[in-house]
């Protein structure tokens, strides 16, 4: 994948604005935005991104590539809607941003160290090796023990009691630790999900330096 | 008229009749008033009051009516009647419906109302009823100077009313700088797309027009003259001249563009690739749908950049600190020419504002970042050429940082610059200052301001041009009397009075041209233009009086006051607004109106019984101006806002018509305080006679000086700029007055 972060993008150019266009979900609204800042005045997150929902656009449409795409912005959205609710020109922030998000750590390129595409990839692994559902038990204890042996130990020590009373609601069952069931047909989801895979990336493909 | 024929109606209707002792009233209009009669009624405007004063008419008992009623401004079509003077005391908005219904209150209510009766009174004996004079004629053609698309449209439209229009243009052909647009911006929905300029077919549509007389390479080189009589001199390029006569006059000179070669920072006339807007426009006309070349190799461009607001809204010198309202939308415009040829040329717009006007600006808008437009907020630097590009510094105000960027070929959005003519304002002044020293060694200076060419050469005694407002358009009002200039009879319509676009100037064209129609069809009545439309009586001077002091022709807000050859005023009627600008400004009052004089307010001033010093009732003139102020003081009583029952108030024409003798005799006859509300004055006046109130604010600004010589305190007398929604304000200024004097105590001058 690392290829296609070759591309070399040139400043107010067009060029990354159409592989936003291409690659990403709702990506053409993206030139509609016509730069109130309304969405990022109101979003409950605003204060705390690196690059607020305007700010996002107008860097994707001066070719900022890299500094979108790696930016840690899109990955703070909580999907609460304000933004959408409220741009008078109707863009669809929300699902731009989570486009955006989505197609920055198919390049590879979102960042490490932050949680929500950690968790993401976890949710991601779970579903997919898992036989198509998600395995409540093990992705909780994945994201226990995602920062290590000790942590992980202290924090599902920190949450027995939960456990404890969700096993007695029957709302856990210790024994998915050994597989847990699947879908119906899990090896036919795989293909399916790897075939979409390939038809994106090789759309992606076309932006290749 | 002959004899007058003195008599009152007092209306008992509306609460009038609960609220006054009507009776009184009466006894007031006969012992005091003279009245030869006093009628009450029930219901003065139903149609059996109307009919009973009809009848009183018809049988000749009475020429001279008071109406004490309602204010003169309400029911208008009720006491409508033909030829006879009427003078209307506003018992209800002004009275009843401002002073509280209590027991203490009614004293002096009544006292009030007592009081307007008289004022009535004696306004209508002073009264005489207005006839046209002899000046007028029917001359149903309008000259259009400019044959841009400013005037082709309006003498289309002039045409298509039924009436003669001729259009006098200086170059060679018609259509202006609209002919040379390659597109324009839409003017109907979808507003998606940039249209034809319809400029031949319009050019078709006149030169078929029989109606429309075509003057190419001329000039008008006299226009002297009146509504209804203008007389003009038509000169050809060759020299020949004719004369033609018009009825009204309409200035579409429209605009040049701005001189951009002083905008050293964008490399202008450095590299042929820095263009202004018009520059593209022949580039695109060139390629004609294809791709666009750059002018200096040919090379089609692949990279654009718009400049938005080059040198215009900067208070740099030599910049335009305005914005030219169309730039905008013509960069939009014209990025599309690129991104229609091809998708893949890129085209960006830096604006620091973007500003859509029109109802379909903003869907324009829409449509060009649909076709891949890019904008940015940012403010550009500079542009320095380079072999084969132009690289352009500009900030990102978004993004906030200093970005250098290669382009193929940069548009500079530059604006419009009116072409006025002289500036009379400057070119008066000039010569006054300059009569001390020798005539020859001051040409010069004065020779470079008349640099600007003269569009109308008026053969006024106020200069040869429209007055100018700021940045050199013409004087129109923008919002409230738009078209309408200074000069009677003479319309703006274009870039010439403001900046706009096409759409805009389609408008005006059209609107210009109704107002054309307007005026010399009033002309031919004698009757009054805007704001007076209708106004029969005119400024009547009695030339024995006349000392020369030239007040009249210099205050005239219209220059409707020429000299003759023994250097007296000479009035025309014609090019008079009727605002009695020159009947305030005249010392020896030697002007007046047949229905409006120093007497008719002089005297209802006098009339006002003034109790004395000792009686705590003191006694407040309020002459209001009756566009703006006295509609407000009647809608204060439409909502019920108390004030002071010792206010005495008189309408005015314009602030302007207030002779300072008003002012002295109501000093001298004991008023306590004197206030004057006129129009918002000044480059955002809203004054309906441009000038009045900001010349009676002027003059009240001596009359501290009246006031010192009586040993008067200078708080007496205010002057208020009053705007029509400040309904709250006056009552509460009234009542200011009234506390003043509370404090600094009655005048000393009652009799
Ligand atoms: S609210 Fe909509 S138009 Fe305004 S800046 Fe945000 S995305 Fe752009
Ligand atoms: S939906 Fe996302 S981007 Fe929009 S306001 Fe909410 S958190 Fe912000
Ligand atoms: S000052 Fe007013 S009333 Fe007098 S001549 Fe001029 S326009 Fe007419
Ligand atoms: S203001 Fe009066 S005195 Fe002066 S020139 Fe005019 S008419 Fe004559």
């Amino acid at each position: 994948m690392s290829q296609l972060n070759a591309t070399k993008v040139e400043k107010y150019r067009n060029h990354f604005l159409r592989e936003v266009e291409a690659n990403v979900e709702e990506g053409h609204w993206v030139k509609m935005c016509m730069q109130c800042g309304v969405c990022s005045g109101s979003c409950p997150l605003g204060p705390y991104w690196e690059h607020p929902p305007q700010e996002i656009f107008m860097m994707i449409r001066a070719g900022k590539r890299e500094e979108v795409l790696k930016s840690s912005s899109m990955w703070f959205c909580t999907s609460c809607y304000n933004c959408i609710a409220r741009c008078p020109r109707e863009l669809p922030i929300t699902h731009i941003m989570h486009g955006l998000a989505h197609y920055a750590k198919r390049l590879g390129l979102a960042p490490q160290n932050q949680a929500t595409p950690k968790f993401a990839q976890y949710f991601w692994d779970n579903l997919y090796n898992g036989g198509g559902r998600v395995n409540e038990l093990k992705l909780g204890l994945s994201l226990y023990f995602m920062n290590g042996l000790v942590e992980g130990i202290k924090t599902a020590l920190k949450m027995r009691k939960i456990g404890q009373g969700m096993y007695f609601s029957k709302r856990m069952n210790p024994f998915e630790i050994f597989g847990g069931h699947s879908c119906k047909d899990s090896q036919g989801l795989k293909a399916a999900l790897n075939k979409a895979r390939e038809i994106e990336e090789a759309k992606a493909a076309q932006f290749k330096g | 008229m002959a004899e007058k024929k003195l008599g009152a109606y007092i209306c008992k209707g509306c609460g009038i009749g609960e609220r006054l002792n009507t009776d009184q009233l009466a006894n007031v209009a006969t012992r005091e008033g003279k009245m030869s009669f006093v009628k009450q009624h029930d219901f003065l405007c139903n149609s059996d009051g109307v009919a009973m004063i009809q009848a009183d008419i018809d049988a000749g008992t009475v020429n001279h009516l008071v109406i004490a009623a309602c204010s003169r401004r309400a029911k208008t079509d009720a006491f409508n009647f033909a030829d006879v003077a009427i003078s209307r005391a506003n018992l209800r908005e002004g009275i009843i419906w401002v002073r509280p219904a209590t027991a203490e209150a009614q004293e002096t209510t009544q006292e009030m109302a007592e009081d307007y009766i008289r004022m009535g009174c004696a306004e209508v004996k002073f009264i005489n009823l207005p006839a046209a004079s002899n000046e007028q004629s029917l001359v149903r053609h309008v000259l259009v100077v400019g044959g841009g698309f400013t005037g082709l449209t309006a003498a289309l439209e002039i045409a298509k009313a039924g009436y003669q229009a001729t259009i006098v243009e200086k170059s060679a052909s018609l259509g202006g700088v609209a002919a040379q647009l390659h597109k324009r911006i839409p003017n109907c929905s979808p507003f998606a797309e940039s249209q034809s300029n319809g400029i031949a077919e319009l050019i078709a549509q006149v030169q078929g027009n029989n109606n429309i007389t075509l003057h190419l390479n001329s000039t008008v080189t006299q226009t002297s003259g009146a509504p209804g009589r203008f007389e003009v001199k038509i000169t050809q390029e060759s020299g020949s001249t004719i004369t033609a006569n018009f009825g009204s006059i309409i200035q579409a000179s429209g605009f040049k563009p701005y001189d951009a070669t002083q905008l050293l920072e964008f490399a202008v006339g450095k590299s042929p690739d820095v263009v202004d807007q018009l520059g593209l426009e022949a580039l695109a006309r060139q390629a004609n749908g294809g791709k666009i070349k750059r002018p200096s190799d040919g090379k089609a461009v692949q990279s654009v950049l718009f400049v938005q607001c080059a040198g215009q809204r900067s208070n740099k010198p030599g910049h335009l600190p305005y914005c030219s309202g169309h730039c905008c939308l013509t960069s939009v415009k014209q990025a599309m020419y690129f991104k229609d040829s091809d998708p893949n040329i890129d085209a960006m717009v830096v604006y620091t504002e973007l500003r859509m006007p029109g109802a379909g600006g903003e869907d324009f808008y829409r449509s060009g970042q649909n076709k891949g437009i890019t904008f940015t907020k940012g403010v550009v630097s500079e542009v320095i050429p380079n072999s084969g590009s132009l690289t352009v510094k500009f900030n990102d105000l978004i993004l906030n940082e200093a970005v250098k960027q290669e382009f193929d070929l940069v548009v500079l959005a530059t604006g419009m610059v009116p072409n006025s003519g002289v500036n009379i304002e400057e070119v008066v002044a000039a010569p006054e200052e300059d009569k001390t020293e020798a005539k020859t060694a001051t040409a010069a200076p004065v020779e470079t301001k008349l640099a600007a060419e003269s569009i109308l050469n008026l053969d006024y005694r106020q200069g040869p041009d429209i007055p100018q407002l700021v940045h050199g358009f013409t004087d129109s009002h923008f919002i409230c009397f738009p078209y309408e200039t200074r000069r009677t009879g003479i319309y703006a319509a274009g870039p010439v009075r403001r900046p706009m676009d096409m759409n805009q100037a389609a408008e005006d064209a059209a609107g210009a041209a109704l107002k054309a129609i307007q005026a010399l069809e009033n002309a031919a009545l004698g009757r009054a233009a805007h704001p007076r439309v209708g106004d029969l009586s005119f400024p009547q001077f009695r030339k024995e009086g006349c000392t020369q002091c030239k007040r009249c022709t210099v205050e005239c807000p219209f220059g409707a006051i020429n000299e003759d050859e023994k250097r007296y005023p000479l009035f025309n009627e014609a090019r008079c607004r009727r605002c009695g600008t020159c009947m305030g400004a005249c010392p020896v009052r030697v002007i007046s109106f047949e229905n409006y004089s120093v007497d008719t307010v002089g005297q209802a001033i006098k009339a006002v019984d003034m109790p004395d010093e000792f009686s705590e009732k003191p006694r407040i003139l309020l002459l209001a101006c009756e566009n703006d102020a006295y509609p407000a003081l009647d809608m204060a009583g439409m909502t019920r806002q108390e004030y002071s029952a010792f206010v005495r108030i008189i309408p005015v024409r314009c602030l302007g018509s207030v002779n300072t003798i008003w002012i002295s005799d109501a000093l001298n006859s004991g008023y306590d305080g004197i206030i004057l509300m006129g129009c918002q004055k000044g480059d955002n006046y809203q004054c309906h006679f441009v000038k009045g109130s900001e010349i009676a604010h002027y003059r009240m600004s001596k009359i501290d000086d009246t006031l010192k010589q009586l040993k008067l305190e200078t708080e007496r007398v205010k002057t208020y700029e009053i705007a029509i929604t400040d309904i709250q304000r006056v009552p509460q200024l009234i009542n200011e007055m009234a506390n003043t004097i509370a404090k600094i105590g009655m005048s000393p001058f009652k009799f």
